[in-house]
């Protein structure tokens, strides 16, 4: 016996429909909107079960808690739903290629991850007795270890918390280097204008003036302008190599002689190490501090905007003067030198940067990293990154031009001017159709000595095929931008959001959300 | 050539590219470098790549010679807190769209970071009692040195007057900072004693003060009304800076911005981040809306796209370094955002009803420790006020108890020997921390082993 199926579904073909394609909700599919959690939450919310409040007394005095907080709390599903759909309109390294020049970045292994959450790591105490977590400071002794032995150098603070928490780390270990000279006159750093703007920001913090150095046509540091600039009141050099332009600095070791001859020291902001890993070694050249952005380099995950990690290397000059604490190694036991036990040897320390030791979680994702590149794979990384760059930069420069591109190739990014755009079309408006193409935009307007800079940066992990699709909507959206077509000025049309008023933001600021009046009252 | 698993470029992709690009080999691409600085021997020491299963083994046998805090009698804490972290906010944070996106330059394609953002500002901002948050600073010590600048930019006035209940470790970032910057800093130990040092930070305030720090609760676990010393600041124009290491303490207490403080920063680890031996952390940092352009690190707002639509961006940016160079506000670049969005994840999960659930669990079960460890002949309980740490003035030096009570297997809390080392006065004290992860079987473990050591 069989029924007759009255449900009315048949294969369907699409059809032609025509008019307002607008939603109710405002979401367009998988386009989801989602509103804050103000909005959608509530104070008697919660996510999380917990046991009775044990009966005691309250040692709290008069300090207890009289007003609410106003946290709104959403319940499991509800939490998990919110962060998925904002997740969806981020862009990301998983989603494809995110070719922002100087900020590297690369695919973040998961297998970092998992080392990270191991119990052993992620569930230790900072204060901890020392022998109970004797496995927590071989970890920080061993990366220690790989980052002197990767850049030639003395000795590596691990504390700093990001890369221009690290630029402070070198440079007051100079100046802590010089007052103990008694030079405390040598109160200027030279800086090239091309450097990243936290260069010229610490520098200013540690009380030094900062000076430009000028670049020679080829984008390099001019060594003659800077020779004639040393004297008794220069502090040193920050400089960046590779350099921001994307260039390495073939003068790096006549720049660190002179500057040594004339009594400074030289600051090597490691940001762009990445592309010369196991081929060059910063103590080579005669740097005396460079810091090494564990999330660049050595992949940890950038989060949306940090936490960062920025351990600082150091010439035998500089060790002396470099902070609290540090892991070292007493014949099988690991012990951390704190202000304590600084000792004799260690007095030159210009002191404590952070509380604790520094960032575990990224120095057990770092160690994880260059353990699984190894000796070779690292090399790799370097040649894999240079050469996925300068393949970009000879794809693109007779379309864009490429300001150093006949002065060689390139190292790990490729820089690329708004010269000879239509009338009114800049880079912005290129970036902003490559979001269009299901792209990341590249750095754009910097480094500030190239006009309408766009600073590409594909890193290691990118295959030839994927360079070669963006190459094409690369070309394509430049094109658009030489045509002078108008669309592209109104770019992106398919993100989640339309160019959002900066303007507005800045000059009426609403940093936090406020309750409507009507809400406010009910409580 | 190496193949190997995070790099997707094969021999013969490699060879068509170095075609396309006109050189002969990859060496050519380093033609910049000196002959003199190129490394061409393998790195030493360093062994070739290694498979996952390898380097897994090799990182689980470090991990396995510390002791897990989990595993144990665990009560440590002095700016370090153990709580239990929702399973879905590692889900949330390991979503590759959160872990591997960027700070939010194009917002258009980073409205999720930036909704974060904003979301965590103003729970922050709430939790701590101000107008306004950051989008968070790379820890609390950090924060706490930021918020001392921030103070003297303010008041154009260059004293800093630092209680002694502040965490060592942000009193010595602080010492560290002052160095070069030529803040001058007054600080003072802590004193075993039942009440902090308020009396004597409002005796020190001068025309030259620029700010009054505190901390709440404060590194022996106290904690005080601090109406009367903000009154005091503002009567003299300077600002009262409170730092909150414990911020699951504001669950069940006021917040320092409820009682006057104008700058409030602190530590936000212990809501959704976890020990992680010290880092990465969260700082936090708040104060009132007239200050705000004088405030370090990354802010978002509110504001439109071109078709209406609500939207964030970072805004105020002429305040920091990528901007201003030599003359922003802070040479800070980056802020913790991965960490904030664990916080601001646990804090939604919480609510407010969670939060205040928790808080009084920590104090209900800290309260209980506290009464049991003080029956124990020859102990102290120091703090009579507390929120979920107290400070135990031991009859004996407290740093080799604890060592004793390490080998029993019990991680009995921090010892102020550690903390400060070189002051005799402290070395008998104990802070122990309890949380809603402490069991009562846990604490009656610890008070017959320090009964048994102290005999």
């Amino acid at each position: 016996m069989s029924t007759i199926n009255q449900s009315g579904w048949r294969p369907t073909a699409p059809e032609k429909g025509e008019g307002n394609t607008d939603t109710f909700t405002g979401n367009r599919a998988l386009m989801l909107d989602e509103a804050l959690i103000f909005e959608i939450g509530s104070n008697e919310t919660t996510g999380v079960d917990f046991a009775e409040v044990p009966a005691g007394t309250s040692r709290l005095g008069n300090l207890a808690r009289t007003a609410p907080i106003n946290l709104p709390g959403l319940s499991e599903p509800e939490a998990v739903r919110h962060y998925t759909r904002l997740s969806r309109q981020n862009y990301a390294i998983d989603l494809g290629l995110f070719p922002l020049g100087s900020c590297t970045m690369k695919h973040n292994p998961r297998l970092n991850e998992r080392m990270a959450r191991l119990p052993g790591f992620a569930d230790i105490h900072p204060l901890a007795p020392v022998d109970t977590v004797q496995g927590a400071f071989e970890v920080i002794h061993q990366l220690a270890h790989w980052l002197v032995t990767l850049t030639g150098m003395h000795s590596v603070a691990m504390s700093p918390k990001a890369g221009a928490h690290g630029e402070l780390c070198g440079v007051l270990a100079i100046r802590a280097a010089l007052d103990a000279k008694g030079q405390q006159a040598r109160k200027v750093i030279l800086v090239p204008e091309s450097a990243h703007g936290t260069n010229p920001a610490t520098a200013a913090f540690a009380g030094f003036t900062v000076e430009d150095i000028p670049a020679t046509a080829a984008g390099r540091v001019d060594l003659d302008a800077l020779k004639a600039r040393l004297g008794p009141d220069i502090a040193g050099v920050m400089i960046t190599n590779p350099n921001t332009c994307g260039l390495f600095e073939p003068d790096l070791k006549a720049i660190s002689d002179a500057v040594h001859e004339a009594g400074g020291y030289v600051y090597c902001d490691g940001a762009n190490f990445n592309a010369i890993v196991g081929r060059v070694r910063p103590g080579d050249l005669g740097v005396d501090a460079m810091h090494i952005n564990l999330h660049k380099t050595f992949s940890t995950p950038h989060g949306g905007g940090g936490p960062g990690s920025g351990p600082v290397v150091f010439s035998e000059a500089l060790t002396p003067y470099a902070p609290l604490p540090f892991v070292e190694q007493q014949g099988d036991q690991f012990v951390l030198v704190e202000e304590e036990t600084a000792g004799e040897h260690h007095a030159g320390s210009f002191g404590r940067m952070v509380a604790f030791h520094g960032q575990m979680g990224m120095f057990t994702r770092a160690l994880t990293y260059i353990l699984s590149h190894g000796a070779d794979g690292l090399r790799q990384v370097a040649e894999d990154s240079v050469l996925n760059a300068n393949y970009i930069l000879r794809s693109m420069e007779d379309v864009l031009d490429a300001p150093f591109a006949g002065t060689g190739p390139c190292m790990h990014e490729a820089i690329f001017s708004d010269k000879n755009l239509a009338e009114g079309f800049s880079t912005l408006d290129i970036a902003k159709g490559l979001i269009d193409e299901g792209y990341h935009p590249m750095t754009v307007y910097f480094p500030l000595v190239v006009h309408g800079a766009m600073l590409v940066e594909p890193t290691e992990t990118e295959s030839k095929a994927t360079l070669d699709q963006f190459i094409g909507a690369f070309r394509s959206v430049a094109a658009r931008a030489k045509n002078g077509e108008p669309a592209l000025k109104s770019a992106p049309h398919h993100a989640p959001r339309r160019r959002l008023d900066e303007t507005l933001a800045a000059r009426k600021p609403v940093l936090a959300y406020k309750d409507a009046p009507k809400a406010q009252a009910a409580e | 050539m190496v193949d190997m698993r995070y790099l997707p470029l094969t021999q013969t992709d490699r060879q068509a590219m170095l075609a396309t690009i006109g050189a002969a080999s990859v060496d050519d691409l380093f033609v910049d470098v000196p002959e003199s600085a190129r490394l061409n021997g393998p790195i030493h020491g360093l062994p070739p790549h290694a498979s996952e299963l390898a380097v897994e083994r090799h990182m689980t046998a470090l991990a396995r010679k510390n002791v897990v805090a989990g595993e144990v009698p665990f009560f440590l804490g002095a700016g370090a807190y153990r709580h239990h972290v929702p399973a879905s906010v590692d889900h949330i944070i390991q979503r590759g769209e959160f872990l591997t996106a960027y700070t939010p330059y194009q917002p258009e394609i980073a409205q999720g970071t930036l909704q974060v953002m904003f979301e965590f500002q103003s729970q922050v901002a709430r939790l701590l009692g101000c107008d306004v948050a950051n989008a968070s600073m790379y820890d609390g010590s950090t924060a706490c040195w930021e918020a001392i600048s921030m103070a003297r930019r303010l008041t154009k006035r260059g004293k800093a007057i630092l209680s002694g209940g502040v965490h060592p470790h942000y009193v010595s970032v602080a010492k560290t900072m002052a160095k070069f910057t030529g803040d001058q800093l007054v600080t003072a130990l802590p004193t075993l004693s039942a009440t902090p040092d308020t009396n004597d930070l409002i005796a020190q305030i001068d025309g030259d003060t620029s700010c009054v720090v505190v901390q709440y609760p404060d590194i022996l676990g106290r904690i005080e009304d601090m109406t009367a010393l903000a009154d005091a600041c503002h009567a003299k124009k300077a600002l009262l800076i409170a730092v909150v290491t414990e911020p699951v303490a504001l669950g069940a207490i006021r917040s320092p911005g409820e009682m006057g403080a104008d700058i409030v920063v602190g530590e936000g680890q212990s809501l959704g981040v976890g020990l992680q031996f010290g880092g990465p952390y969260v700082g936090l940092f708040a104060c009132s809306e007239k200050l705000v352009r004088q405030m370090p690190g990354r802010l978002c707002g509110e504001t439109v796209d071109a078709e209406g639509k609500r939207g964030f961006v970072l805004t105020l940016s002429t305040r920091e370094q990528h901007i201003r160079r030599e003359k922003a506000t802070s040479n800070i670049c980056t802020s913790s955002v991965l960490c904030a969005l664990a916080m601001s994840a646990h804090m939604t999960l919480l609510g407010e009803a969670g939060l205040r659930q928790l808080a009084a669990i920590n104090h209900a079960q800290a309260s209980a420790a506290a009464d049991r460890l003080a029956q124990i002949p020859g102990v102290e309980l120091v703090t009579p006020t507390f929120f979920n740490e107290f400070t135990l003035k031991l009859p004996v030096e407290a740093r080799p108890v604890v060592r004793a009570l390490a080998d029993r297997d019990i991680l009995a809390g921090v010892s102020l020997g550690r903390l400060y080392p070189d002051a005799e006065v402290l070395a008998n004290g104990l802070v122990v921390a309890v949380t809603e992860t402490t069991t009562a079987e846990d604490v009656e473990t610890l008070a017959s082993a320090l009964q048994e050591v102290l005999a």
